[in-house]
């Protein structure tokens, strides 16, 4: 039962970390750019998703949206949601990372002659990335823990499962729970793993 | 689609279950800066094994979700002991003790920003222990990250519907009430959703405002 539950949390979790990763690269990136028309529509996605309740989110997407003619299924509605609620905190991580890039870096791309690409892709993504990286864990941590909310709208997830197997086994309940527990904490602790290998490889430079 | 005279049929109902939304994020606020304080002060205890309890107790919090350690209070607490609390006392527990290991790290960055020479002084000065916390370094410490409590407002009043899965009859559930008896979806679930938007959007305005009013204070 927890291992089907698992299944279904990770494929939510890594599904929804794609979407909120995309956004936040895009919306993080876009809210500097040159254009105030692509700053303004950035700010606004930021400001918005920052601003909303993920779990009336989710409830707005799969209950509310058929009635305005878009049917989404259990599984796009709570990828979208969570990826495009973590996405907007993520796209701050990202803009912050990339304003605090020093500025000479900038300077220095100039009078070397690359291009506005190569500025972006070859001197400040690789630096704000490695300060994006903690910040960015603790993130994933959030999605993960914001996964368990899809129980709502009864996809079947880990949170899913025990409550079934509590309907089943009610004298046990404490220790499904305190397993269900132990289980987010071992998976956190996954993502906090990985984020300080991904670290050591990408400070290996310095 | 949307229909006018229903939503303002509504809207009370919504508006009264709102208001308990707000009423348990405060007190779950309350709660969680009260815990915060006391995590973050044990944190810096002078016993090692002390300081290792507290950091795996945050630890552990952090990384599990909300929505089951809601169901652990609400359902194993009372077979596991003879206490047994209703759904809104449960609620403001668990967004207090999981928002309190937030906040003990915004108590830390403010504790951490104390100068060295403040801890020492005391010493010299012949302070309890307790002296120095509540005269010396708390007074110092907390008034610079106040805003960032305000964040944790903004995110505790947003994390409130998740109350609804122990059956606290919040906006959300209210919502899903009404929804169930008329079988119209749309407008009581983009109601909740505006108030919330509403909410958090004036309260971060009134962050905002603070933590320019701070800035004013403290480092001009």
């Amino acid at each position: 039962m927890f291992a089907r539950g698992a299944g279904v949390t990770l494929k939510v979790a890594l599904l929804s970390a794609g979407v909120a990763l995309l956004m936040s690269l895009l919306a993080g990136l876009g809210s500097g750019s040159r254009f105030a028309f692509v700053r303004a529509i950035c700010r606004l996605y930021i400001q918005l998703f920052r601003a909303v309740s993920l779990l009336v989110l989710l409830f707005w997407m799969y209950f509310a949206l058929p009635f305005a003619g878009i049917e989404l299924s259990k599984l796009l509605s709570a990828v979208l949601a969570i990826g495009l609620n973590i996405g907007a905190y993520g796209a701050e991580i990202v803009r912050g990372s990339v304003a605090a890039v020093p500025k000479g870096q900038y300077e220095a791309s100039i009078v070397l002659n690359l291009s506005q690409s190569q500025r972006l892709w070859r001197v400040v993504f690789p630096q704000a990335f490695v300060r994006m990286l903690p910040p960015m864990g603790n993130l994933m941590i959030e999605l993960l823990k914001a996964t368990s909310l899809i129980y709502f709208i009864t996809l079947a997830d880990l949170t899913y499962e025990a409550m079934i197997l509590r309907n089943n086994y009610y004298i046990w309940t404490p220790y499904i729970f305190g397993m269900l527990l132990g289980i987010y904490f071992l998976l956190a602790a996954c993502i906090t793993m990985a984020i300080r290998i991904l670290e050591r490889k990408f400070t290996a430079w310095r | 689609m949307w229909d006018w005279s229903y939503a303002a049929e509504i809207l009370p109902g919504l508006l009264k279950a709102f208001r308990n939304t707000i009423g348990a994020a405060l007190a779950g606020f309350g709660l969680a800066v009260v815990i915060g304080l006391v995590l973050a002060m044990f944190a810096r205890s002078r016993w090692g094994p002390v300081r290792w309890v507290i950091r795996s107790i945050v630890e552990f919090i952090r990384s599990t979700p909300l929505l089951v350690q809601l169901f652990f209070l609400y359902y194993s607490l009372p077979m596991l002991t003879p206490l047994s609390f209703s759904a809104f006392a449960t609620g403001v527990l668990g967004l207090g003790l999981h928002y309190g290991t937030y906040l003990s790290e915004v108590y830390r960055s403010g504790i951490e920003a104390v100068p060295r020479g403040q801890w020492e002084a005391a010493k010299a000065l012949n302070l309890s222990r307790v002296k120095t916390w509540f005269s010396v370094i708390l007074p110092q410490a907390i008034p610079p990250v106040i805003p960032m409590m305000g964040n944790y407002l903004i995110v505790i009043v947003k994390e409130t519907p998740t109350l609804s899965a122990i059956t606290l009859v919040e906006v959300l559930l209210s919502a899903k009430n009404t929804a169930s008896i008329t079988y119209r979806v749309f407008e009581p679930y983009t109601i909740a959703g505006i108030l919330f938007l509403l909410l958090s959007l004036v309260l971060s305005f009134g962050v905002s405002r603070m933590e320019k009013i701070m800035k004013r204070r403290y480092a001009g």
